[in-house]
């Protein structure tokens, strides 16, 4: 809501040197957050002008400019520049006559968008001012040439301050209004909060003009059923004004702080019930009287109807949609905007004014459906003081004919079927139990006084009886709010409560720790990339199907959640590179979103006034899709940097392996590999990662052809796993072996066996068969030649010995050995190599 | 008797002070060496004295062997000092033929680093999980019925437009991606006993354009307390506690009257930033509340009996105004250069 601040101070003290950010600093403190300051930047030497002559010259370029004398002070005396009083001022604009009063911009002026005014020479004159438009001023967006000041109902003296004639030095403070406070959305509103603020006297504007009689135009609310069993229209008031001239000019005053408020200067009627709604909260629709079919009906849309509304869009209606409806059909969208039939134009001389109470659900609904958010809508579904219709009426009426030259006729209607708030029972202390702090009764009563309730003070609390314009006041913790609000919050008081004794993480949230602690100590770097993916790159690793789809993505080609965390590392993998950033080991964890059977089945949410049952609320978890956390690493570049002494080495593979072993390992688990294959991994380079028989990822070096798509290296080496599921089989405690101090007994073994075999079987095999005297046992070399053996590779293991009571002789060391060779050969078909 | 012995102290001694003098003068071990052989070895001077013992008659014999015998003992610890000074300058030397520019040092092992909201979580949840608290997870994509009916937010309460919402396809399904971490205040209502005391970090969206300041990716970090007898000076003693936590002993929050459809009475919450640009002012840090009673409800817990409260902050906020980040895009970047300047903490 946007504040003018001369319109404020008509309803609030304000002090003298009032400014946007003081009058925002004010309202800070009863719940308004301060968003912007408005004004229109226009300063220095503007004055009133009148245009003496002028001379057309018609120019090689086509255009005609006129070159004017123009009188900016009375005969004799210096213009506000100090100046001379009549200037010689070249004009662009056609629009004006010799004699027409205009606003004259002298050198020293600065306009709107830091553009400031100094003679100049152009077209062969030296041009001392400049004649504005309202554009120029920021009063009005067309530029339809200059302002010629008897247009706007005006005839001051030259040589006037055109700032304060046009009231340009006003300006609006801009403030948010939350959802609970649509009282809010008018001056009315905010000049009663300012008043909570500071304590200033707040005068209602609803006192500005009286509600009168008026009768005999047919109004039928027909609305049965409603929406959520509420009738979508419970007040509707209608006033009639005849004999208006709607040529008339709206007053500049009404024109400058409608558009601080934010709103274009139309018409003067519609001016006036702009002006209106921005005073009091009520929006009110003036039609055209002589354009209306018959009485009103308010009345749900029927199957097939449309209506174009007054933005020249044709809408079709929905049976939902609260309608505005005479003997020619629908002629407004209730509450939200009025219809092309029945508005009033230039030609318009009796209007009939509407200020009525809609229900907030069905008008928010309707502006939704339409996407069709107006001034009008805003306000209703935030609530509108149900009370006021007929003041603004009036004041409508009033406004009409103070400045339209209209008379107020008898003709119009008064349907009401309001009744009063209930009270609400507010027990003595209750305030006190949610802030801490002790309320007097004084202070109770007299801040629920201000804010317009009727309290009264009985045994053991309050009777209080919420104002029309509160409808968020309904429970007595509303107005507990209210109380710990206007008496301030720095009342409240500090206590550390303290929690029962607390369990520490979980067993996964440790896990997880220990996984980026061990992923940071193999020397990758964590990232954050967005789970939005393109349908494309959700393809990358995975053939599913059925993928989580966003409703209203950011970016349409990213309208997907991840399958893969992957996908999106190979996008933060390319942005690196791009910015020369080649050696890269990135990392992330998080969630990756799968559709499960049950997810995206249509759903009727439950009531939340209590708890739901527990098959209820299975079955609303049942809707989602399974998220389960993910860890992912990318690696690609080299390794080690080529230093003094030391030789570079580049990312493969084993670089990727090694990073799951270490995260698996952090989990107090093992992880053992077997070739394997997944798509968007190299067919011969990847490893499928196992902790027990348990498949928990992939890990390897990517597909080249991805690879080179996404501008990435050739080589990259990459990993995904699932850590819900390597978290599942990880041990609650680790248990320790015994450490013996016996010397260990080293031997080497190289076996020879069929290159089809892979060595992470044969080193399995030897730890089999060696039995318990083997303590270590490592592959240390993976030999190919044509010397050896055809069809056969040569692979050597190193093996460490120990007993863990004697010391173990070299004799016993080969036996265990022996063993596990016989078994390697029973197996694999293994020989020693000579 | 043939006179007087003829190995005797006149004779030795002068052999013994120039032997002295010869390894004295071994410059390094390998002289030193060549001096064993011919000071003591076996064509030596010493050595022939020492053979010709068994020629002497038998009654100088012991007196020879003993002044023979002092006189080797002599240089044979001689021998010994000098070998072990000349060692330890053999030593010295070859060390210092070792010596290395130490600012030629390699790493081997790339460094690694955590992200700073990753960390930053995890060192608010150190905070809370010091005050016995327990830390909460939940889904990201979200029923409504969790991220906003539970919530008090009424199916046609602007509220629940004013969140800009990630919507999940089919609409009838009622899924979101979630825009606060608050659904997973509401589970813990419903899966825990009271009284719950638990903080809520994660990951949340919104439909806001990628600028300095915003991001349609963000993370949160909620609190949520229910006991009985809670008051908005527990929910202020709380923030205060944290706030000291995270930004130092002086720090000073305010509380501002704001609404929030789950909390009522709703606050803002600001801190002062000592270190802002244009010097100190109070910035908005979080918002915060007592639990409105209709979310207790909602759970299954009764408002009469119990109270709660709760709050919740912006973790890149934070850390954009705790650690001087200043451009949102250098958080969701993936630019491994943000992470790094952090390394594994903040």
């Amino acid at each position: 809501m946007r504040v003018p601040l001369s319109w404020l101070a008509e309803y609030v003290d304000l002090p003298g040197d009032a400014t946007p950010d003081s009058v925002m600093a004010e309202l800070v403190k009863v719940g308004f957050e301060e968003e912007a300051e408005h004004g229109f930047d226009v300063t220095g030497p503007v004055v009133v002008g009148q245009v003496l002559e002028f001379t057309p010259e018609p120019q090689s370029n086509g255009k005609t400019i006129r070159w004017c004398s123009v009188r900016v002070a009375p005969e004799g005396q210096k213009a506000a520049d100090g100046g001379e009083d009549v200037r010689g001022i070249v004009c662009g604009a056609s629009n004006f006559e010799v004699g027409d009063k205009v606003v004259v911009c002298l050198p020293g002026s600065v306009l709107p968008g830091d553009f400031a005014i100094a003679a100049r020479s152009t077209y062969g004159h030296i041009s001392d001012g400049m004649m504005a438009s309202a554009k120029e001023l920021s009063l009005n967006d067309d530029h339809g040439g200059i302002i010629r000041l008897h247009e706007m109902g005006l005839d001051p003296k030259v040589g006037v301050d055109a700032i304060e004639l046009l009231n340009l030095a006003d300006k609006a403070a801009e403030i948010n209004v939350t959802p609970d406070r649509g009282y809010c959305f008018s001056i009315r509103g905010v000049a009663r909060e300012y008043s909570h603020a500071t304590k200033a006297e707040f005068r209602d504007p609803a006192g500005n003009a009286q509600p009168e009689h008026a009768e005999g135009f047919e109004v039928i609310i027909d609305d049965a059923t409603g929406i959520r069993g509420r009738v979508g229209c419970d007040r509707f008031v209608l006033r009639t004004v005849r004999g208006v001239d709607a040529t008339r000019p709206t007053p500049p005053w009404m024109i400058t702080r409608l558009k601080l408020a934010g709103m274009r200067s139309v018409s003067l009627v519609v001016d006036i019930t702009n002006y209106v709604m921005l005073e009091l909260g009520q929006p009110t629709h003036a039609y055209d009287l002589d354009k209306l079919a018959g009485g009103i009906k308010v009345r749900r849309a029927a199957a097939g109807e449309t209506l174009k509304t007054l933005d020249g869009q044709v809408r079709k209606l929905d049976a939902e949609d609260l309608l505005i409806t005479d003997g020619s059909g629908p002629i407004g969208l209730a509450g939200v905007m009025g219809g092309e039939t029945t508005e009033v134009s230039n030609e318009t001389v009796n209007v009939i004014i509407e200020a009525a109470h809609f229900d907030p659900v069905s008008i928010a609904r309707s502006a939704r459906r339409h996407k069709l958010i107006s001034e009008a809508s805003k306000r209703f579904e935030r609530g509108v003081d149900p009370k006021i219709a007929e003041y603004a009426a009036a004041r409508v009426v009033q406004l009409l004919e103070v400045h339209a030259g209209g008379t107020a006729d008898s003709l119009g209607a008064n349907y009401s079927t309001l009744g009063d708030n209930q009270a609400i029972w507010l027990p003595a202390t209750f305030a006190q139990e949610i802030t801490g702090v002790e309320y007097t009764v004084e202070e109770v009563t007299s801040v629920l006084a201000d804010i317009g309730c009727v309290v009264a003070h009985v045994d053991g609390g309050y009777e209080v009886i919420a104002p029309s314009w509160r409808p968020d006041l309904a429970h007595k913790t509303d107005l507990a709010e209210e109380i710990a609000r206007i008496v301030g919050y720095e009342r409240i008081g500090t206590r550390l409560p303290v929690a029962p004794p607390g369990r520490g993480l979980t067993k996964n949230q440790k896990l997880r720790r220990a996984v980026l602690s061990a992923a940071v100590g193999s020397g990758a770097t964590e990232v954050l990339t967005y789970p939005f993916v393109s349908d494309e790159a959700n393809g990358y690793f995975s053939d599913a199907k059925e993928k989580v789809v966003l409703a209203n993505p950011m970016q349409v080609e990213s309208g997907q959640l991840r399958l893969t965390i992957l996908s999106g590392l190979i996008d933060a993998a390319r942005r690196n590179l791009s910015r020369g950033l080649t050696d890269l080991a990135i990392f992330e964890e998080g969630s990756v979103f799968l559709p499960t059977s049950g997810y995206g089945k249509a759903f009727e949410l439950p009531k939340a006034e209590s708890r739901p049952t527990a098959e209820i609320l299975d079955s609303v978890k049942a809707t989602l899709p399974a998220q389960p956390k993910h860890f992912a690493a990318l690696l690609t570049g080299e390794r080690v940097k080529q230093q003094v002494g030391v030789r570079s080495q580049s990312y493969d593979y084993s670089d990727a392996i090694a990073l799951a072993a270490r995260i698996v390992s952090a989990t107090g688990q093992k992880l053992t590999v077997r070739q394997g294959s997944t798509k968007g991994f190299h067919p011969g380079r990847t490893a499928e990662l196992l902790v027990g028989e348990t498949s928990i990822g992939f890990a390897g070096e990517l597909a080249p052809a991805l690879a080179s798509e996404k501008d990435l290296p050739r080589r990259v080496a990459a990993l995904e796993l699932d850590l819900d599921v390597l978290y599942s089989s990880a041990p609650e405690v680790l248990q320790a072996s015994p450490i013996f101090g016996y010397p260990a007994a080293t031997q080497d073994l190289s076996l020879l066996v069929p290159l089809d075999v892979a060595a992470g079987d044969v080193l399995r095999t030897i730890e089999e068969g060696a039995g318990e005297l083997l303590e270590q046992v490592r592959l240390i070399e993976d030999y190919r030649s044509e010397k050896l053996p055809e069809g056969q590779k040569s692979l050597t293991f190193a093996l460490r010995f120990r007993a863990t009571d004697r010391t173990l002789t070299q004799a016993e060391a080969s036996e265990s050995r022996d063993a596990a060779v016989s078994l390697a050969a029973s197996k694999f078909g293994a020989t020693i190599r000579a | 008797m043939s006179g007087a012995n003829p190995i005797n102290s006149g004779v030795v001694d002068p052999l013994v002070e120039s032997s002295l003098a010869g390894i004295a003068a071994a410059a390094d071990l390998a002289a030193l060496l060549e001096a064993r052989s011919t000071l003591v070895g076996e064509t030596s001077e010493i050595s022939k004295l020492n053979a010709s013992i068994k020629n002497l008659p038998n009654e100088f014999k012991a007196d020879a062997g003993a002044i023979l015998g002092a006189a080797r003992g002599k240089l044979n610890a001689a021998f010994a000092a000098r070998e072990s000074e000349l060692a330890k300058v053999a030593e010295s030397l070859a060390l210092a033929a070792e010596t290395v520019d130490v600012t030629t040092w390699a790493s081997h092992a790339p460094v690694g680093a955590r992200h700073p909201l990753s960390l930053m979580q995890d060192q608010i949840s150190d905070i809370f999980i010091g005050m016995g608290w327990e830390i909460a997870e939940g889904p990201e994509v979200e029923s409504e019925w969790f991220n906003f009916d539970a919530l008090n937010f009424d199916a046609d309460h602007p509220a629940r437009a004013m969140q800009d919402t990630f919507f999940i396809e089919p609409a009838d399904a009622h899924l979101v991606l979630r825009t606060h971490t608050s659904p997973v205040q509401v589970r813990s209502m419903l899966d825990r006993e009271v009284p719950i005391y638990v903080l809520c970090p994660g990951r949340v969206y919104r439909t806001d354009e990628l600028d300095e300041t915003h991001t349609p990716v963000f993370h949160q970090v909620e609190g949520l307390a229910v006991d009985k007898g809670l008051t908005m000076a527990d929910l202020r003693g709380t923030l205060e506690h944290f706030a000291r936590l995270m930004f130092g002993p002086e720090a000073k929050i305010r509380l501002r009257p704001n609404y929030f459809p789950f909390t009522e009475p709703s606050a803002e919450l600001d801190i002062w930033h000592t270190a802002a640009k244009g010097g100190p002012r109070w910035i908005e840090w979080g918002g915060c509340g007592m639990v409105n009673p209709n979310v207790l409800r909602a759970a299954g817990i009764d408002p009469e009996e119990y109270a709660g409260f709760a709050f919740g902050m912006g973790i890149e906020r934070t850390l954009m105004f705790r650690n001087g980040v200043l451009d949102m895009h250098d958080m969701v970047e993936s630019d491994i250069r943000f992470s790094q300047q952090f390394g594994v903490t903040l």
